[in-house]
């Protein structure tokens, strides 16, 4: 038996393995952002570091088998879910053996066998794919559900209110998940995003609820009740999760001072640290002491370690499979 | 029960509206991840009625009335299609397609390849095409190169009603995103049918009039004013071979260079316009893989570049018509 918080439901197994899981993120992407800097990654790539709680939250409270949509800034959702993180380092410098066989890149990893249908490079644009795998779902009679990623700046794509429109007018599983991290790229949403942004959803009758996406405890619980209630017919529902990318939009975006201050980014990361905060909980109900969340960490560091090499390692795909898997 | 086969099915009488709409039958019949969704598909059965009497057999869960929102019944559709539907997903004129097309060009036809071959998106498009319906230019466009040119769509353009049930019950069965699109003139075209299963492959081309002079490769409805140059052709001693490609992607190349090689002379006709249209592509083919065999260059006809206009006499003259196709022909055997 495992103890148990008082009020939140969450034991001691549970808020231990969303730290697990939210370290194995903090830590894959800081080897990410390495592998930008020393240039052994092609290209660039969008760190989740900051926003761990809202990924690890909300997936917690998914099986295996439901599904998800993930975004530019995807490798969090694509950990919470369950993927390995070799297979990940490995897409992302381009290796045969990564989850797209190199040719999808940071933007792009799906994890099939995990319900992962995809990190996507349009933003707003697998809103329809979430919506359409609920709809899939409640036609084949599975209990299914699809939760849909996305940052605050799809907030201005038509196509999320398309799809919002038709998963209410069929009360289709879906929880669709805004991480507003304050940021569409370089652009303060509150300058791009006119009224309450829960009254979108609202005025489609869908539930709608805001969390502090900070406090992976208070993002599980509500995502546990809103994905119990789409998966017991209640319909869709959004989540809307208040939270900060503590990097530029992408790794190469370093001098952020025009769009935001130093303070604002220092303030986040000293008071508002996802994993410091659950930490400090973890300590305070007694359910972990600090030599057990540096055992977590250490554990955790050698996993990313491990799978790091094992992609440093792999081999890049044969030029002539380019042609391939462009028809099934 | 019967075992219907292309074989032993037996011919009748349809319009090309009544062909499209037995596939739809009989592969919602057939397979019970098949579902029709669109706008008015159900009760209204479409604009053009060509989906009448699918939803009082199949119900409104199968045959699903939606919201006038293109781009979100097609990401939708790409959705059902990676988690084991088959979306057969209506977009009533081919000019929406424009607002489908991100969902359509960096979702569906993309999936596949960038997951490394993992995900499929065994989804078909259903889309209209074709001028001189007096719906002027935002309801009469041709826009198949556009999706034709993007790797990961497969393109249907089926030219009779035979071909139209063949091609689409393949569609369906396909793994990939089928965009299929269907001339609006053609709906009460009528033509023999096989009852029953038909199975038409992608990329295979028809040879609809044999001849020995003159290729003419036409699409879509321009097989019928390919057909009736043809008709015209033949009294002045001039025997044209009208072959349909019948699918652009992917494109039966050898079956186009073939004929070309054997008449020594082409023509293509396609409704898109003509700047970087589908007869281009099709033009390139045939000097390719002709070129020694050929008397002439290609010659190709397509839609003016102009959107297509309301008035009559000025959207008769922007698309092909059989004078002008005879003309071309008389032209490049040296009798014009």
């Amino acid at each position: 038996m495992t103890a148990t918080a008082p009020r939140t439901g969450i034991d001691a197994e549970l808020a231990l393995g969303m730290y697990r899981r939210m370290t194995a993120i903090r830590l894959f992407e800081e080897q990410a952002n390495e592998l930008y800097r020393s240039a052994k990654m092609p290209g660039l790539t969008h760190l989740y570091i900051g926003e761990e709680a809202v990924a690890v939250g909300v997936c917690s409270a998914l099986r295996r088998d439901d599904w998800i949509t993930s975004t530019h800034r995807g490798h969090g959702h694509c950990l919470a879910k369950g993927a390995d993180p070799g297979r990940m380092f490995a897409e992302l410098l381009g290796k045969e053996a990564g989850y797209c066989r190199g040719k999808g890149g940071s933007m792009h990893i799906a994890d099939h066998e995990n319900g992962n249908l995809g990190a996507n490079a349009i933003v707003g644009g697998s809103a329809g794919i979430a919506t359409g795998a609920a709809f899939s779902a409640k036609r084949r009679g599975t209990d299914q559900v699809a939760v849909c990623f996305f940052g605050e700046g799809a907030l201005g794509q038509g196509l999320v209110y398309e799809v919002m429109n038709m998963a209410a007018l069929w009360s289709l599983p879906v929880v669709y998940v805004c991480e507003n991290n304050l940021y569409n790229e370089y652009t303060h949403y509150l300058e791009a995003t006119a009224g309450e942004i829960l009254a979108r959803p609202r005025a489609f009758g869908i539930e709608a609820r805001q969390v502090d996406g900070q406090d992976v405890r208070g993002v599980y619980a509500e995502a546990a009740e809103l994905v119990e209630r789409a998966r017991s017919g209640g319909g869709p529902a959004f989540l809307l999760a208040d939270t900060y990318r503590y990097h530029g939009h992408h790794v190469g975006d370093v001098d952020r001072a025009y769009y935001r201050s130093k303070d604002e980014e220092e303030l986040w990361r000293s008071d508002r640290d996802p994993l410091a905060l659950l930490g400090r909980w973890l300590e305070q109900q007694k359910l972990a002491g600090g030599d057990d969340l540096r055992r977590v960490e250490d554990e955790v560091r050698a996993e990313i370690e491990q799978g790091l090499a094992f992609a440093l390692e792999a081999p890049f795909p044969d030029p002539g499979q380019v042609t391939e898997d462009v028809y099934a | 029960m019967s075992t219907p086969s292309a074989v032993d099915a037996a011919p009748r009488t349809l319009t090309f509206a009544q062909a499209i709409n037995e596939a739809l039958a009989e592969e919602l019949r057939r397979d019970p991840t098949v579902f029709v969704l669109g706008e008015d598909v159900a009760e209204a059965g479409t604009p053009f009625k060509v989906l009448s009497g699918l939803v009082e057999e199949f119900g409104p869960e199968r045959v699903v009335d939606s919201p006038i929102s293109e781009a979100g019944i097609t990401g939708l559709g790409v959705g059902a299609a990676m988690t084991g539907m088959r979306p057969v997903v209506d977009i009533m004129f081919g000019d929406f397609l424009t607002l489908v097309m991100d969902q359509l060009a960096n979702q569906a036809a993309k999936t596949h390849y960038m997951s490394g071959g993992r995900l499929r998106v065994p989804l078909t498009l259903r889309t209209t095409m074709g001028a001189t319906r007096r719906s002027a230019a935002q309801h009469s466009q041709s826009l198949h190169a556009w999706v034709a040119h993007v790797p990961g769509l497969k393109v249907v353009l089926p030219s009779t009603p035979a071909d139209a049930k063949g091609l689409l019950k393949t569609a369906i069965r396909d793994e990939n995103p089928v965009v299929f699109i269907e001339d609006k003139m053609d709906y009460t075209v009528k033509g023999e049918v096989p009852e029953g299963e038909l199975e038409i492959p992608l990329g295979v081309a028809d040879v609809k009039r044999a001849g020995e002079d003159v290729t003419i490769v036409a699409t879509s409805s321009m097989v019928r004013v390919a057909l009736a140059a043809a008709e015209q052709l033949e009294s002045e001693g001039i025997s044209a071979e009208v072959i349909d490609p019948r699918t652009l992607v992917p494109l039966d190349r050898d079956a186009l260079v073939a004929s070309a090689q054997k008449t020594g002379r082409a023509i293509v006709v396609d409704e898109g316009h003509r700047s970087y249209g589908a007869s281009a592509e099709l033009a390139a083919v045939i000097a390719d893989g002709a070129f020694w065999s050929l008397d002439a260059p290609v010659k190709r006809l397509a839609a003016l570049d102009v959107p297509i206009p309301f008035s009559p006499p000025l959207e008769d003259v922007t698309v092909p018509t059989p004078d002008l196709v005879a003309q071309a022909a008389r032209e490049l055997c040296g009798k014009a």
